[in-house]
């Protein structure tokens, strides 16, 4: 072990009921280093993270600690904790309606007796010289979630820890958080922590990381300086093929030329819901693919919940191929052939404990009716039909859902909806947190669905994913639609300047 | 990915690693412990009884014919269990409901007439009517007013006996006549007792519906993830108050078997803790009492191993009153079996003795 | 919101039944006001007949002038609460039937201060003698001894029984158990099959029957404390063909006088049936008369006379005289 190595694991393999999730994976972090952990969905991140922090015993392989002779052993959360591993993960799991210097130190008391005053001035003291905006005394709950993070982070700093992970921190967070957080962690840095970072995106990746260890199919690819990477590389090697340019999905497909081309599907006028979005018009034409723009919180799953009728819808009127129709809940905007996957996969998506095959045939089945359930033969065909389109990767079609990957679980969801047949697909989100093959598979699906006539909506935090498969954007901003973008307005700049609404007189 | 082939699953492995185990380990136990006791407890003979027919008698005949109610309640408290998360605490209270209005229907104002005062099936009818009436009322609360479903039918079970004995005016009214004895005893020719008969009924139904319905997936969903569940067409404030109401109907076929047993009803001491029973019958089934993912023929099983546990004592004169702390041990050993840490370390040590075993072989 | 209002509601139809079922009382002169305690009416058969009777001679429109409140709980503790509230109203008499023989004392003591005149009736409390006036109460043990005589009474040449008894510690339980255990005791002939617990409930009389029906232990006696008890075994005999009653093999007694029961004696069904006597208030009125004109008692605590029915020997006026 070189002089500034802190962490290094050798020969890593994991297996679990049918899938070998490690196979003789190598892993080194030094000291003072950002190193980011990459690879698609499924390709061992997680499992590889788990054997490190002690949540998965590992088959085989070693692991060494700066300051530790010989191999160390990793049983439980706590073992690493002792060690000086520590893990902040994307969900936060601390205490939200504990003070900020109770979440610090709850599990770490010695005896009894505790005096609070010395711990709210140190956890001041703490928060102050990493240059976190939060008080000792605040609730948590009472801090944004980016600050929550960050006690997070400096609950494990305070804990000596040698080793950080943070896994997907940023998902949730907006650009002047992730860039506080990003602050954060240079500081430690420069304090000799070894950071081990776990994202899917690849700006940050870019922009704090100094290394990459590219994992594929729970093997290492390789270790790379991030200078000696450019990032079509690095797609490559987590793809584990070439790429032709990503951006061309869109003049591949072709538009939909078929019966009723260019006639509007769906029609709302002064649609308005309880979730706090103000009335808006909205229009869709067969075969037609767009999308709603806009920062966090400016309302754009709030009019595509409208649309569905997810939310209350307080007024407005709907037309289905210009006849007025009433869509006040899921099941009327099923029937009128509309199908919605919603932005938290997990909360309002799968069904956890289901199987694939349960989770994939459930609206169609619930379109059908209660009386008139499919076959074990009719449901298995559409199950292994749709496990081959989409290429989901799971062991069988009676795995529970839960057990999958995001990704994969993304695709069952979305085959869950093509089942159903509907006329008009919306897409809110399918693509966070997956991975860049999925990702991109789930664009090239849109155009094609479009091309055979569906109409999409389709949101996406990713502006450039939009700009690829959107042919027509409405723009947000607090709760309210306020432009519409079409052919050569659909760039970057012109998306930016309309949210940012500096054009308006 | 490299994937190890999954090895094809031949029914025994299948059977092992599925829910179904939990209850069928208990009940091999309780029987094999039997067997070891006293031999003569599956002694099965032929009798006639004191009307000249035919009836089947013996330890394992009582205990199918004792368990009847209990499991038919498994049923709809498995359903009940898996969509609402939550139990509900009144069915003893609401037999006697229904019971009690059944005999009013019968028994008309008289508190022993020496006729029917109604066919039976009408009386049936309206107990069945006053089951769902009853599930309806704890469904609505706990659907619609969102209140925890123990707490909601706190309600009725504090209020339920009472409410029975208001219905036939204090009275406690006698049956005449043998042809209602018929579905708590025997059907003259028939020497299965009845109340194992429309047990049997009762999971043929259950089957059915379950094959020719929704019901089943529907109800999980609702009960798993009730946001995804609305988004995907569904209402779970309908299969929740649904579950309740369908536990009413099986509410209503206990009624009817436990008053034909003595052709009256006791309100105070009818069906008296079959609700715990009932709830006990689904966690042994090794349904999660959190809700979600369920299987009722492994709830109706672990009624059958209750009762059966009941007999075996009955049978080696263990005082009854002590019945309740056996239960417990059963309890105790569910939940430390059940435990994820446990089953981690008898997944381990199962690995490892059959490691060794594969070496030799 | 909704659910406050629903709470509202549940405390306000409570408050308005508490106030329908007790009448309150007054403090005019010539008229006397009484307070009863007493078990829930659907206890039992027995009770149901018990809180008639009482409410027969204390109800509305009784013949003696007595202004009553009566109070119902199976809770001990909800029953000391109304005993305090009738003291604080300084009702004239209060009558006590306890679920609970224990934990009265104090109440009993503020009543003597507020010179209050206690009478228990249907069960005794462990409580001093003279914190109450009198005791109107059945000999529970007395009824044991009773049937058990009667049992000697047939000269049978083994005593096989099965004893099913009620809800153990209760009163009656423990009076009709005393007896026999102690005939089993002294009598070499005399044999327990079994000796369970049913709690009063009929289906678990039943099943405890079926069992020693199915071990194939014989038995010609069954002994059970209740008739709801008796009508389960006998449920469990008839499904077995086994023959019961005056010219069958197995004995069948029971206890508490139903009417229903006495008819099933009368039809020779079963053996025997113990009376529990649930008519103490004419008996208590009695005694209340006697207080008023300040004449002495001459027993403090008076037993309710308690018979028991033989099937040979019962008649249709003893079915209607003694049926509950």
């Amino acid at each position: 072990m070189s002089e500034n190595v802190v962490l290094e694991m050798k020969n890593i393999s994991k297996s679990f009921p049918g899938v070998r999730a490690l196979q003789n994976v190598n892993f080194k972090l030094c000291e003072g280093e950002i190193h980011a952990l990459m690879g698609e969905n499924g390709a061992g991140k997680s499992t590889l993270i788990k054997v490190l922090t002690g949540v998965y015993g590992k088959d085989e392989g070693e692991i060494y600690l700066k300051g530790e002779s010989g191999a160390v052993s990793i049983r439980s959360p706590q073992d690493a904790q002792n060690l000086g591993i520590s893990t902040v993960y994307q969900e936060i799991t601390l205490c939200p309606n504990l003070t900020v210097a109770e979440n610090m130190y709850i599990g770490r008391e010695k005896g009894w007796r505790q005096n609070w005053k010395k711990i709210n001035a140190d956890t001041n003291r703490i928060l102050e010289s990493l240059g976190i905006p939060a008080k000792a005394t605040q609730q948590l709950s009472s801090c944004s979630i980016a600050i929550q993070q960050m006690v997070a982070i400096a609950r494990a700093v305070d804990m000596d820890c040698k080793v950080l992970i943070l896994d997907e921190p940023t998902s949730s967070l907006d650009e002047q958080e992730v860039e506080k957080l990003f602050g954060l962690m240079r500081d430690l840095r420069a304090k000799g922590v070894g950071i081990i970072f776990v994202t899917h995106f690849l700006d940050q990746v870019y922009e704090v990381c100094d290394k990459i260890t590219v994992l594929r199919d729970g093997q290492l690819v390789g270790e790379y300086v991030i200078e000696d990477l450019p990032r079509v590389m690095l797609v490559s090697k987590m793809l584990g093929k070439d790429l032709d340019d990503m951006a061309d999905i869109k003049s591949e497909s072709e538009e939909y030329t078929g019966e009723g081309a260019g006639s509007v599907f769906y029609e709302a006028e002064n649609l308005q819901s309880n979730a706090g979005i103000h009335p808006f018009d909205f229009y869709i034409k067969k075969g037609e693919v767009n999308g709603f723009t806009g920062l966090l919180g400016s309302g754009r799953s709030e009019c595509v919940r409208a649309i569905f009728g997810a939310d209350h819808v307080t007024s407005g009127k709907v037309k289905i191929n210009g006849k007025e129709v009433k869509i006040t809940n899921p099941l009327e905007a099923m029937q009128n052939g509309i199908a919605y996957l919603p932005e938290d996969r997990k909360g309002d998506g799968i069904i956890g404990d289901l199987s694939v095959r349960e989770n994939l045939i459930l609206a169609a089945q619930v379109l059908k009716g209660f009386f008139r359930p499919f076959s074990k033969a009719e449901a298995e065909k559409a199950a292994d039909e749709y496990i081959n389109l989409l290429g989901i990767k799971t062991a069988s079609k009676e795995t529970p859902i839960k057990s999958l990957s995001g990704g994969n679980q993304q695709k069952v969801i979305v085959a869950r909806w093509l089942f159903a047949h509907p006329e008009y697909l919306i897409l809110d989100e399918p693509t966070r947190g997956i991975d860049i093959g999925t990702k991109t598979e789930i664009q090239k699906l849109v155009l094609k669905l479009a091309s055979e006539g569906m109409s999409v909506t389709f949101i996406s935090s990713e502006t450039d994913e939009m700009l690829r498969t959107c042919s027509r954007l409405v723009v947000m901003r607090d709760r309210k639609v306020v432009g519409e973008l079409t052919g050569s307005d659909l760039n970057q700049n012109k998306i930016m300047s309309t949210i940012a609404g500096g054009e308006e007189a | 990915m490299e994937k190890t082939t999954v090895k094809k699953q031949n029914p025994f492995s299948r059977l092992l690693h599925s829910q179904m185990m939990i209850p069928l380990v208990a009940l091999l136990l309780l029987l094999g412990f039997n067997l070891l006791m006293d031999p003569a407890f599956f002694k099965i003979t032929l009798g006639t009884n004191s009307a000249g027919n035919p009836v089947l008698s013996g330890n394992l005949i009582s205990a199918l014919n004792n368990g009847s109610e209990l499991a038919i309640l498994a049923i709809g408290m498995t359903l009940v269990t898996a969509a609402s998360g939550g139990q509900d605490i009144s069915v003893g209270a609401t037999i006697a409901i229904s019971g009690s209005a059944m005999l009013r229907i019968l028994c008309g104002t008289e508190s022993s007439p020496s006729t029917l005062a109604a066919p039976i099936i009408l009386g049936f009818l309206v107990a069945v009517l006053v089951g769902m009436l009853c599930g309806l009322f704890n469904g609505i609360l706990v659907a619609t007013f969102k209140i925890q479903p123990m707490i909601a039918t706190l309600i009725l079970y504090t209020a339920g006996r009472s409410i029975a004995a208001w219905i036939n005016n204090n009275q406690l009214p006698i049956v005449p006549g043998s042809t209602f004895t018929y579905f708590g005893g025997f059907i003259p020719g028939i020497p299965i007792p009845t109340p194992f008969l429309i047990a049997v009924l009762c999971f043929i139904i259950t089957a059915l519906v379950l094959k020719f319905t929704n019901l089943g997936l529907y109800t999980q969903a609702v009960g798993i993830n009730e946001n995804a569940a609305k988004l995907n067409g569904l209402k779970p404030v309908f299969i929740k108050i649904l579950s309740f109401v369908i536990l009413g109907v099986c509410v209503a076929v206990a009624a009817l078997i436990k008053c034909s047993r003595t052709s009256t009803i006791n309100y105070s001491v009818v069906a008296q803790n079959i609700e715990m029973d009932a709830i006990l019958a689904v966690a042994l089934g090794g349904n999660s009492l959190g809700g979600g993912k369920f299987n009722i023929w492994a709830s109706v099983v672990a009624a059958y191993v209750i009762q059966l546990l009941t007999t075996t004592l009955y049978k080696f004169k263990v005082s009854s009153d002590a019945l309740p702390a056996y239960k417990a041990v059963v309890v105790i050993l569910l939940i430390v079996f059940s435990a994820p840490v446990v089953k981690e370390k008898m997944a381990e040590i199962g690995k490892k003795v059959r490691k060794p075993a594969k070496e030799v072989g | 919101m909704k659910r406050k209002l629903m709470a509202v509601l549940c405390a306000s139809a409570m408050v308005m039944g508490l106030m329908g079922g007790a009448t309150i009382a007054s403090a005019e002169e010539d008229i006397i006001t009484v307070g009863i305690i007493n078990n829930d009416p659907n206890e039992s058969g027995y009770r149901t007949a018990n809180v008639a009777d009482f409410e027969t001679y204390f109800g509305e429109d009784n013949e003696y002038g007595f202004e009553t409140s009566f109070f119902y709980s199976l809770e001990n503790e909800e029953q000391i609460q109304a005993a305090e509230g009738f003291i604080q109203d300084e009702v004239d008499y209060l009558l006590i039937s306890a679920a609970d023989t224990t934990g009265w004392d104090d109440v009993l003591e503020s009543a003597q201060e507020m010179g209050i005149t206690v009478i228990l009736f249907d069960r005794m409390l462990d409580a001093d003698e003279e914190l109450y006036a009198a005791a109107v109460v059945s000999d529970m043990s007395e009824e044991g001894v009773t049937a058990v005589s009667w049992m000697e009474s047939q000269e049978l040449d083994e005593y096989n029984i099965i004893h099913i008894q009620g809800l153990m510690g209760s009163d009656a339980q423990v009076g009709r158990t005393t007896a026999l255990d102690e005939a089993v005791e002294a009598n070499d002939n005399w044999n327990y099959v079994v000796q369970q617990t049913a709690e009063w409930s009929a289906e678990t009389a039943q099943e405890i029957v079926q069992s020693v029906i199915d071990s194939g232990e014989s038995f010609n006696v069954i002994y059970a404390e209740n008739d709801d008890m008796a009508k389960g075994a006998v449920a469990a005999l008839d499904a077995a063909g086994i023959t019961h009653g005056v010219d069958g093999d197995v004995i069948i007694m029971g206890f508490d006088c139903n009417e229903w029961a006495l008819e099933e004696l009368l039809a020779g069904n079963w053996n025997y049936d113990g009376q529990c006597n649930p008519f103490q208030a004419e008996t208590i009125v009695g005694i209340i008369e006697q207080l008023e004109a300040g004449e002495e008692l001459e027993e403090k605590i008076i037993y309710s006379v308690e018979v028991g029915f033989d099937a040979t020997t019962i008649t249709q006026e003893d079915v209607d005289n003694y049926g509950i």
